[in-house]
C-alpha cells in the first residue's frame, strides 16, 4: 500500500485517497465556442504518462484537493501541492 | 513404507503418541511431528497423486516448498483443502485425505491415464478440447482437475485480525543471515521484526547446526533475540511474509498456537530479506517416482523430528552440501552409496560408498522407487536423495520490482543489487555456507567490524543442467505434471519466451509457484534453444509467496462487518413499531412494517394516501454551503440556478457530471442569503460534496465559500398525507405557515427546529429536523398524534411506490450512464440559461441533441405488474430493443399496475400500445406520461 502526503494532514494511507483527474487540463471556455472535438479531448483525453505524471488527488477524510507529482512506474511519490484556487 | 523413526534423534516427544488417519489407514505419530514427518516415518509412500497424469506422488522437501505432500485434512469436523503436509502440524485425530485421488492414492483410478501420456503432450487440452467444443467437455476436464475437494459446511470464521506494525528493519528469514542482520541492527538500537516461517528461528542452523563465534548456534540466535526485543523489536515465528507492496509495505500471515492468525500488515524503513534457498531436483527418468526426496530435506527430518528417509539410501549429487547429510544418515545406521557427478570430490564420509564422476539416469519402480541406473550400472535401494544445487528465495525482491543476474559461483539466479528497496543476504543471494551467511546479514545490519565467525563446511558445486538427450519421462514440474519433453515441444512451437512457456505447458504455476521447477524449465528451454538463462530470461513473480488462506486476507471484514451500513439514530425506535430493516444506498433503513412485505406495502402506501405517512428522512443529505459564495458555487455546480432562489425557498434541481449526465436529483434550501442546504439524495452526499469541494478549491476563492456535511446530525421525520397538517397541529408544533417549497427554522422546546415544505410523495409533506439526540422525542410525539388520525409509518418500499405513482425519478434506477436532464423532462435551464454550469457543454453535442433520446415515460397495463428491466419492443418489431422498464408497482390508490420506463423517443410514442418483452413473455402497455396520479399536482398543497 502506497503512502500519499496530503498538504493538510501529512503522510496517510492510499485507501484515503482518490484519483480525480490530470493536472494542468484548463477547462476549454465559454464553452459555447467550443468545438465538440475539443470539449470531447478535454473530458476524455487523457495523457497518462509513463514515468512522472501530475495529477489532481483528492483526500477523502479532510476534503482536500491537491496536485501530486509522482512516477507511475517506480511510484516514487515526488511532491505534493494544494490546489492555487482562483487565488492564482 | 520404507521410512522408519530413529529411537533417539529429533525433537518429537516420544511419550505423547498422536493418532491420525491417512486415507483411512491408522497410523500415530508423537507429539511434535508435522503431517509429513509423522507420515515419513511410519506411513504409505505414495501420499497423492499428480495434476495431469496421476502418477504417484510422494514427500519431497520441507517447508513451504513442498510440491506433493498436501493433503485435505479433517480435524474437529471441518476439512481445510490443499493444506501442505510440512508445514502442518499434527494432532490427535487429524484425518488425512490424498487429493486428485479416487478411491485414494494408493488405488487411483485414474493412474490409467499415465499410460496414455504420450497422447496428452503440452498443450492437449487447448489444441483438443477448444476445436472439439470446449463447454461441452469442461464439466468433465474440470472434475479430473483441482487437488483437494472443498467442505461446503466449512465457514471459516471471520476471525483473523489486520494488524498494523512499523519498523526500523524489517527481516525476513531467522537463519544465520537474518539472525546475524537482526543482531547487528538491534544492537545499533534499531526497531527489528525479524520473521520466519519455521516454527522455531535458526534455518538450516536447526538441522545443520553449527558454531558461532565459538559457541552452540543457539547461544548466538537467543542472544540475538534478546537483543531483538530489548530494542522494542519483535520476532515472529510461524509467520510467513507473503507480499512485497509499494512504499515499504509488507504483508505476513502469522499462525498462533490455539490462537486466531494474524494478518500483519508491516511498513518498514529498510528490508532485509534471508530467506535462504531451496534445493534442486535432479533430471532422471522417472525422477518422480515417490521415495525420490531432497536431500536436505532428509536431513531436516532426520534431526528435527527423528524421521528416517529409509534404510538403504543413494543420494545423487553433483556439490559437497550432500555430504553432511550422508554422514548423518549412515551415523543413524543407514546403508548410504553417494553418486557425486564430479571427479574430484571431497573424502566421502566414513561408513559408505562413493562413486565418482557418475549421474543417476534412471529410477526404477512401480510405485516407488526400488533400483536406480547408474551409468549402466543396476543399484537397488529403497531411497534415492537427490542434490542438484540451490535456487536462492528471490522472490520478494523480484515482488518488490527487482532484477536478476546469473551468479557463476553458486550457478543461480540472484538479486541484482539496488533494484529494488530489499537488500538480500545469505543463502537468498546465492553466499552459500555460515560464515557468508553472517558477514553479508552482519554487514546489512550496518554492523561493525568484525562480523560473527564461523568455521565452514565446503558449499562447492558443478552446474547440473537437464540433458535433453536422456531416454525415459524426466519431471520438471512435478505438481504440474511438465516434463523436459513438455518444454521441448513449446520449444519446437515456437513457446521460447519463458512467460509464453509458463502458460503453454503451466510450468511453475502450481501451489509451490515454481519454486522447484522454474529454474529447470528455464535451463531446459536454455540448453533446448541454445541460449543462455539471461538470454532466456524469467518469469515474473507476484504476490503470495505461499498460498494463503482467503478468510485470512479477508480478516475480519466478512459478511455485516464487509461493508457496514450507516444505522439510524431512531433505528430502536422504528424496531419497536415492528420495522423490517434493509440496506438503501448504504443505510440501513426500514423496509416496511409488519410481517408481510406485499401486503404491508400496500397497506402503508394507500394509508399515506387516504391518511398520511410518516417516515424517516434523516440520510437524506444535508450539506450546508456557506458563506458570500455559496450563491455562485451552486450556480456553477447545479443544473438549475439557487442564485434567484429567495431565502426561505426551496427548489428541485439536478447536478451532472461535466460529460452531462445527470448525477444526482435533490432539493436545495435557502436557509438565508448566504446559507443553502443541499438535500442530496442518501446515497450520493459523499459524491456531491466531492463535486462541491472540487470547484470550490479549483475554480472558486475557497475562503468565500465553507461546505459543511452535517447529514448525521439531525434526524429528519416526514409527515406526508391529506391528514398530515392536522397530525402536526395535534402534536402540539406551533408550525409556521408556510407554502409548500419552502424552509423554516424555529425551536421546539428550545431544541432547533426546521421544517421544511417539499414533497417526494406528491402529497403536502412536512420535513421536521432536528438534532439527532432529540431524534426520539421527535418520534414519539409524531407517533401518538399519527396514530390518533390513523396514519402509519411507511417504509422505503411503500415510499418508492409512491414516488413512482407520481413519476418522480430514483437516480440510477430510473436513469443510466447516458441519461441527461432534458431525457426526464427537464430541458427547461438547458433551453434559458446563458451562464457557464458544469456539464453545460456537454448538453449540446450532437449525441445530446438527437430527438430519438432514450426518454422517461409512464407504461400502463392490465393487473400484473411489468418485470423491472423487460424490454419495450418497437412497434411492429420483434427483435429490436427501445428501451426498458426501470420501475414498476401495484398502486393500491389506483388500482392498477403502474411502471417508469426510459424508451427512445418515448414522449412521442405516449398514447401508443407497445409490447414488453422480458424472459420469453410478453406484455402489452400502453406508454404514458410518467406521472400517473394527480398530474396537476394539487395534492401538494393540502
Ligand atoms: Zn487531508
Amino acid at each position: 500500500m502506497q503512502i500519499f502526503p496530503c498538504p493538510f494532514c501529512g503522510p496517510r494511507d492510499e485507501t484515503e485517497f482518490l484519483f480525480a483527474a490530470e493536472a494542468g487540463k484548463t477547462r476549454p471556455e465559454p464553452a459555447p465556442d467550443v468545438s465538440d472535438a475539443v470539449w470531447a479531448d478535454y473530458l476524455y483525453g487523457n495523457d497518462a504518462p509513463k514515468g512522472t505524471a501530475r495529477e489532481v488527488w483528492v483526500h477523502l477524510t479532510c476534503g482536500e484537493f491537491f496536485v501530486m507529482t509522482r512516477d507511475t512506474t517506480t511510484r516514487e511519490v515526488k511532491s505534493c501541492a494544494a490546489l492555487p484556487g482562483k487565488a492564482s | 513404507m520404507s521410512g522408519w523413526r530413529h529411537p533417539e534423534l529429533g525433537d518429537v516427544d516420544r511419550r505423547k503418541p498422536v493418532w491420525f488417519t491417512f486415507d483411512g489407514q491408522p497410523l500415530s505419530g508423537f507429539a511434535g511431528d508435522t503431517l509429513a514427518s509423522a507420515l515419513l516415518a511410519g506411513g504409505p509412500r505414495i501420499l497423492g497423486r499428480s495434476f495431469k497424469y496421476h502418477r504417484p506422488r510422494g514427500l519431497w522437501g520441507l517447508g513451504g516448498e513442498e510440491p506433493n505432500a498436501i493433503l485435505d485434512v479433517t480435524f474437529d469436523g471441518k476439512t481445510t483443502p490443499n493444506v501442505r503436509a510440512t508445514t502442518e502440524k499434527l494432532r490427535n485425530g487429524m484425518v488425512l485425505q490424498s487429493v486428485n485421488a479416487a478411491p485414494d492414492a494408493a488405488r487411483d483410478r485414474f493412474g490409467l491415464l499415465d499410460l496414455a501420456h504420450r497422447f496428452l503432450p503440452a498443450g492437449f487440452y487447448y489444441k483438443t478440447f477448444m476445436a472439439l467444443g470446449w463447454m461441452r467437455w469442461e464439466p468433465l476436464i474440470r472434475e479430473m482437475a483441482g487437488l483437494g475437494k472443498l467442505d461446503a459446511t466449512h465457514h471459516p470464521p471471520a476471525d483473523t485480525p489486520v494488524m498494523n506494525a512499523a519498523c526500523d528493519l524489517l527481516v525476513i528469514g531467522a537463519g544465520p543471515a537474518g539472525l546475524a542482520a537482526a543482531a547487528a541492527a538491534a544492537r545499533n538500537g534499531r526497531q527489528v521484526w525479524l520473521v520466519d516461517e519455521a516454527r522455531a528461528v535458526g534455518g538450516s542452523l536447526r538441522w545443520r547446526g553449527g558454531e558461532i563465534d565459538g559457541a552452540p548456534w543457539t547461544d548466538f540466535a537467543a542472544t540475538t533475540c534478546n537483543a531483538v526485543k530489548a530494542a522494542g523489536g519483535r520476532i515472529l515465528t510461524d509467520t510467513v511474509l507473503w507480499g512485497a507492496f509499494d512504499h515499504g509495505s509488507y504483508a505476513a500471515w502469522q499462525r498462533r498456537e490455539d490462537q486466531t492468525n494474524v494478518h500483519w500488515r508491516i511498513r518498514a524503513q529498510n528490508v532485509v530479506l534471508a530467506a535462504g534457498a531451496i534445493e534442486r531436483p535432479l533430471w532422471f527418468a522417472n525422477n518422480d517416482l515417490p521415495g525420490i526426496m531432497s536431500c536436505e530435506a532428509a536431513l531436516h527430518h532426520l534431526v528435527l523430528y527423528g524421521a528416517v528417509a529409509g534404510r538403504r539410501i543413494v543420494i545423487g549429487c553433483a556439490g559437497d552440501a550432500p555430504y553432511a547429510v550422508a554422514a548423518a544418515l549412515a551415523k543413524a545406521g543407514c546403508q548410504v552409496t553417494l553418486v557425486d557427478a564430479r571427479k574430484d570430490t571431497p573424502p566421502a564420509p566414513d561408513g559408505m560408498r562413493i562413486i565418482r564422476g557418475a549421474k543417476i539416469t534412471r529410477a526404477h519402480g512401480h510405485r516407488e522407487v526400488g533400483a536406480v541406473t547408474v551409468d549402466g550400472t543396476h543399484l537397488d535401494c529403497d531411497t534415492v536423495l537427490v542434490s542438484g544445487g540451490f535456487t536462492p528465495s528471490v522472490h520478494l525482491h523480484c515482488q518488490a520490482g527487482g532484477k536478476l543476474d546469473l551468479d557463476k559461483a553458486s550457478d543461480s539466479l540472484i538479486p541484482r543489487a539496488g533494484t529494488s528497496p530489499i537488500r538480500t543476504v545469505g543463502a537468498a543471494n546465492g553466499a552459500f555456507g555460515l560464515a557468508a551467511a553472517l558477514e553479508q546479514g552482519h554487514a546489512a545490519g550496518s554492523g561493525a567490524a568484525p562480523a560473527p565467525r564461523a568455521v565452514d563446511r565446503g558449499w562447492a558445486l558443478d552446474p547440473i543442467r537437464p540433458d535433453p538427450g536422456i531416454k525415459g519421462r524426466v519431471w520438471i514440474d512435478p505438481q504440474n505434471d511438465v516434463t523436459l519433453k513438455d518444454v521441448r515441444i513449446a520449444a519446437q512451437e515456437g513457446y521460447q519466451s519463458v512467460e509464453h512457456l509458463k502458460r503453454y505447458t503451466t510450468l511453475g504455476m502450481a501451489t509451490d509457484q515454481g519454486r522447484n521447477a522454474n529454474f529447470a524449465g528455464l535451463a531446459a528451454m536454455a540448453v533446448l534453444t541454445d541460449r543462455t538463462i539471461a538470454e532466456t530470461g524469467t518469469t515474473t513473480y507476484r504476490p503470495p509467496f505461499t498460498p494463503v488462506p482467503l478468510s485470512v486476507i479477508g480478516g475480519m471484514r466478512r459478511g455485516e462487518a464487509f461493508s457496514p451500513p450507516k444505522r439510524l439514530a431512531l433505528e430502536p425506535q422504528h424496531r419497536t413499531c415492528g420495522a423490517k430493516f434493509r440496506e438503501y444506498g448504504g443505510w440501513l433503513r426500514p423496509a416496511y412494517y409488519g410481517e408481510d412485505e406485499a401486503t404491508a406495502q400496500q397497506d402503508e402506501a394507500r394509508t399515506a394516501r387516504q391518511a398520511a405517512g410518516l417516515y424517516d428522512a434523516s440520510p437524506l443529505g444535508k450539506i450546508e454551503v456557506i458563506g458570500p459564495g455559496a450563491a455562485e458555487l451552486l450556480d456553477f455546480c447545479g443544473y438549475v440556478r439557487m442564485s434567484t432562489l429567495k431565502p426561505g425557498r426551496a427548489r428541485y434541481g439536478f447536478m451532472l457530471s461535466e460529460a452531462g449526465i445527470v448525477h444526482d436529483d435533490g432539493v436545495v434550501l435557502r436557509l438565508a442569503e448566504d446559507r443553502f442546504i443541499v438535500s442530496a439524495s442518501s446515497s450520493h452526499v459523499g459524491s456531491v460534496r466531492l463535486i462541491l469541494e472540487e470547484a470550490r478549491q479549483d475554480r472558486f476563492d475557497p475562503s468565500r465559500v465553507f461546505l459543511h456535511d452535517v447529514t448525521a446530525h439531525w434526524a429528519t421525520l416526514t409527515v406526508s398525507g391529506p391528514l398530515a397538517r392536522a397530525i402536526l397541529a395535534d402534536a402540539g408544533f406551533s408550525v409556521p405557515d408556510i407554502p409548500h417549497m419552502s424552509v423554516a427554522e424555529t425551536r421546539w422546546k428550545d431544541i432547533p427546529f426546521r421544517i421544511a415544505r417539499v414533497s417526494f410523495t406528491g402529497d403536502a409533506s412536512w420535513e421536521l429536523s432536528v438534532p439527532a439526540r432529540y431524534g426520539g422525542e421527535l418520534h414519539a410525539v409524531l407517533d401518538a398524534a399519527g396514530t390518533a388520525h390513523g396514519a402509519r409509518w411507511i417504509g422505503l418500499e411503500a415510499l418508492m411506490l409512491l414516488r413512482a405513482e407520481k413519476g418522480y425519478v430514483l437516480i440510477g434506477k430510473d436513469t443510466d450512464g447516458v441519461t441527461m436532464p432534458h431525457d426526464l423532462g427537464w430541458g427547461g435551464p438547458r433551453a434559458s440559461r446563458q451562464d457557464e454550469y458544469f456539464g453545460r457543454r456537454s448538453l449540446f453535442t450532437p449525441e445530446a441533441n438527437r430527438n430519438d433520446r432514450r426518454q422517461l415515460v409512464g407504461l400502463q397495463s392490465t393487473n400484473v405488474p411489468l418485470p423491472t428491466g423487460a424490454h419495450i419492443l418497437a412497434p411492429g418489431d420483434t427483435r429490436r430493443s427501445l428501451g426498458f422498464v426501470t420501475s414498476s408497482y401495484y398502486s393500491p390508490t389506483l388500482d392498477r399496475a403502474i411502471a417508469l420506463a426510459m424508451i427512445n423517443g418515448g414522449r412521442s410514442l405516449v398514447g401508443q400500445d407497445v409490447t414488453v418483452f422480458n424472459l420469453g413473455e410478453t406484455y402489452l402497455a400502453r406508454v404514458t406520461d410518467a406521472c400517473a396520479y394527480d398530474p396537476k399536482g394539487e395534492r401538494l398543497h393540502g
